[in-house]
């Protein structure tokens, strides 16, 4: 098996398994519980906040656990909403987010909001210039991410930063989940960010749990009412296992961040060399320092990209579509078309998404398969 | 940039005498315990200055922790490299390119503690300065208080490089002016007073007072929390937990409701000195504010205060409560204190305490009780543990985490 869709979920460390097994039978107790098992299991949570926030330098009050990058933007994006709706209602994101963003906004569109879509280039970046006209006075939230999940681009947040810095009272919010631990933090995680999601499982960590940073001093409604978890703002017993599991998990990922950029970059590179050669294959990942290395986008022309998929999956190797190839009614929203790819191309494309754990033999084997193919497809195009 | 050495330059040591090299060698031995995740680093503590070789260690985890140690005026890392003109101009030329903002004005001045040196300090500063001027020639150079200034000093075993004066804390070397207990509650004013007396030099150790059941798990947890947010002033502190709750449950079954406090306070303040004596302590640290509650007025402090003749200081009795909250988050303690883990029980707080009590009626009811007994029962239960920064690790989760 190749596995080549590390963006979309990542396999859980053994490590991390591990410690999700300990926690879960050996710390029994509810956080919230006045009794020392609820003492012990609340004391490891917070080892674990603090573990993050010592990760991503931090502090550990600016660390809220959640069920994941989903959760994550919604709660930024509808807690902004509810504490500023009375300071403005205009909310500004681009038109390549990732769903959890594009469609909470859809409904806060639905719900009284301003939504203004800032658009990108033809290779797929923010258009800074023209996010900044977008702001106006009652403008009360920028959300933009740090790392395009389909093409792999890397946003231009200092630039955004440095725009937003002559309105302090925008927030700020990056979704960061395809960015942690693969791209250089101070790329995406400036001074100015106000708030960043993140996701375990896209770093071996467990599912269905995650984190938001939350800049001390800012302010957001809770998405989730109730027995008063995370100081009031995130209520619902914790998911202390999946935390600390997470807190493992991101440790790990972090130790080996050494080398992994440039592993991954070298399999990548290899990859858009050797696709290269094939006439009618188009790579929308350029080979250049704003993209992620981990990231591959491309496209067989004439052929839809769940066949594609389909065709690799037979040959036990795994890989994504992009949105655009989701369903019709997404293709509005597909980072491809936001560059103005043509459909026909648009609907081709698939995504190779690369980790520490994949191999030059991988790509080599999975250009030898894609060889095969090819031949195939074009017997079919004639 | 990688720091190879930082000098320090000391505090009010600067104005002692005779006992300056008991001050320094004190500040030394603060700095080493502070460093103690640093075990290259070399500290040799001189007359003037003290110097740590840095030896490897990573200059950007050591700095921030100096920044916290009493008896530090400033202190400014340099970088040393070989001793020679092209490695000297390479690194001022790093330096220039890394401080410089377009605007700001620059100097070199250079010193040769090695006179056989090729160039003599003039000469030295000016070719140096051509160097900067090389990567920006459009910058000014200023004489008299320049925006960046370029310390060159060329030594026997090679040239160091410094730019930056990093602000310190000033005040004393913890432990030069003895040991004192510091009554640590779970509030906003106690921390506040044992930080200020740390600034003044006392090495200070924190008695905490539980009474489980009555007080939880966490609001001892939160007291050794607070405890550790003033640790890094003196590399670590010792926390001494006294277990009360016998004492209370005895006091609140044969004294007056109006004394409850009064004479549970003049039991705190008997164990204290008793701890502080066994300890070799000298004072007697809390946090009283005078007229914040009733257990702080000037008849409560007379009536409680009898019952030791051992100084008790008070940081923060003349201060209003915005003061001590500015203090509290200057040294990130205030949100910590505002958790709302409670350091006493609702079953002890008198609804009416005695806000004027009179010293003969405290004693009289205090005479109820079996004082030695009580005593002797909860100095032999004392609990004393090292706190420091990073005690927040539990040893018990290591495999998890």
């Amino acid at each position: 098996m190749i596995y080549f869709d590390n963006s979309a979920t990542t396999p859980i460390y053994p490590q991390a398994l591990d410690t999700y097994i300990k926690v879960s039978q050996r710390i029994i107790g509810n956080p919230s519980s006045l009794h020392d098992l609820g003492n012990q299991a609340s004391r490891l949570l917070e080892q674990s906040r603090k573990q993050i926030a010592d990760l991503i330098q931090v502090k550990s009050n600016e660390i809220y656990f959640t069920s994941g990058g989903t959760e994550g933007d919604n709660w930024v994006l509808k807690g902004t909403a509810l504490e500023k709706q009375t300071f403005g209602r205009h909310i500004i994101i681009s038109n390549i987010e990732h769903p959890a963003v594009a469609e909470t906004a859809g409904q806060l569109a639905e719900n009284g909001f301003e939504i203004s879509i800032a658009p990108v280039d033809e290779r797929g970046f923010v258009r800074v210039d023209e996010l900044a006209k977008l702001i106006r006075k009652d403008t009360i939230l920028v959300s933009i991410m740090a790392v395009n999940n389909e093409i792999g681009s890397i946003q231009p947040i200092q630039a955004i930063s440095d725009c937003l810095a002559d309105y302090p009272a925008i927030h700020f919010h990056v979704d960061a989940v395809q960015a942690i631990s693969k791209v250089e933090q101070e790329k995406w995680l400036t001074p100015r960010v106000d708030f960043a999601t993140f996701s375990a499982h896209k770093f071996h960590g467990p599912r269905g749990v995650g984190f938001i940073y939350w800049k001390h001093g800012r302010k957001l409604q809770p998405l989730l009412n109730g027995g008063g978890q995370e100081s009031n703002q995130r209520s619902s017993t914790e998911n202390v296992a999946g935390v600390v599991s997470m807190a493992k998990a991101l440790r790990l990922y972090m130790d080996k961040k050494a080398d992994k950029p440039e592993h991954t970059a070298t399999i990548r590179r290899y990859l858009i060399e050797a696709l290269q050669e094939y006439p009618n294959v188009t790579v929308f990942s350029k080979e250049t320092p704003d993209f992620a290395p981990h990231i591959l986008c491309f496209a067989l022309k004439g052929i839809r990209g769940e066949v594609l998929v389909h065709a690799l999956e037979e040959k036990q190797i795994y890989t994504s579509t992009t949105s655009a190839c989701s369903s019709r009614k997404k293709l509005a929203s597909s980072t491809l078309h936001a560059m103005k790819v043509p459909d026909s191309l648009a609907t081709s494309a698939i995504r190779v998404s690369l980790d520490e754990s994949n191999t030059i033999a991988e790509a080599e084997q999975f250009m030898i398969i894609f060889n095969q193919l090819y031949k195939k497809f074009s017997v079919i195009n004639g | 940039m990688n720091y190879t050495e930082i000098m320090v330059r000391y505090g009010e040591l600067s104005t002692k005498g005779k006992n300056r090299k008991s001050f320094i060698s004190q500040l030394a031995q603060n700095v080493k315990r502070v460093l103690g995740d640093f075990p290259a680093v070399k500290i040799h503590a001189d007359r003037d200055r003290m110097h740590l070789l840095l030896n490897g260690e990573d200059s950007a985890q050591i700095l921030p922790k100096l920044e916290k140690v009493f008896g530090i005026q400033n202190f400014s890392p340099s970088v040393r490299v070989e001793k020679t003109m092209p490695a000297i101009r390479e690194m001022v030329q790093t330096i220039i390119k890394s401080a410089y903002k377009p605007g700001q004005t620059f100097k070199i001045t250079s010193k040769r503690s090695d006179h056989s040196f090729e160039l003599d300090s003039n000469e030295l500063n000016r070719e140096l300065g051509g160097a900067v001027f090389e990567v920006f020639p459009e910058i000014s150079v200023q004489m008299k208080k320049p925006d960046i200034n370029i310390r060159v000093e060329i030594r026997n075993e090679g040239a160091y490089l410094s730019y930056e004066t990093i602000r310190g804390v000033g005040g004393l070397p913890v432990g030069t002016s003895g040991r004192g207990m510091l009554m640590l509650s779970g509030g906003i004013d106690s921390p506040v007073a044992g930080y200020l007396s740390m600034k003044r030099g006392v090495e200070v150790e924190a008695v905490h007072f539980a009474s489980p059941p009555y007080t939880s798990e966490q609001a001892l947890q939160k007291a050794k929390d607070l405890a550790a947010k003033i640790a890094p002033y003196a590399g670590s502190i010792q926390f001494i937990e006294v277990p009360f709750t016998e004492i209370q449950e005895e006091i609140k079954r044969v004294v007056p409701e109006g004394y409850l406090m009064t004479v549970t306070r003049r039991m705190m303040l008997r164990l204290t000195d008793a701890i502080r004596e066994q300890r070799k302590g000298l004072v007697i640290i809390n946090g009283e504010s005078l007229g914040q509650v009733a257990s702080q007025t000037l008849q409560s402090m007379v009536a409680i205060n009898e019952v030791t003749t051992t100084p008790i200081i008070r940081p923060v009795v003349s201060m209003d409560k915005g003061e001590i909250i500015e203090i509290a988050e200057k040294i990130d303690t205030f949100e910590l204190a505002i958790q709302p883990f409670e350091d006493c029980c609702t079953i002890f707080a008198p609804p009416q305490p005695k806000t004027r009590p009179k010293l003969d009626k405290a004693q009289a009811y205090e005479a109820r009780l079996d004082i030695e007994g009580l005593m002797a029962r909860s100095m032999a239960g004392l609990k004393v543990s090292e706190i420091t920064e990073s005690s927040e690790y539990d040893e018990e989760f290591s495999d998890l985490l």
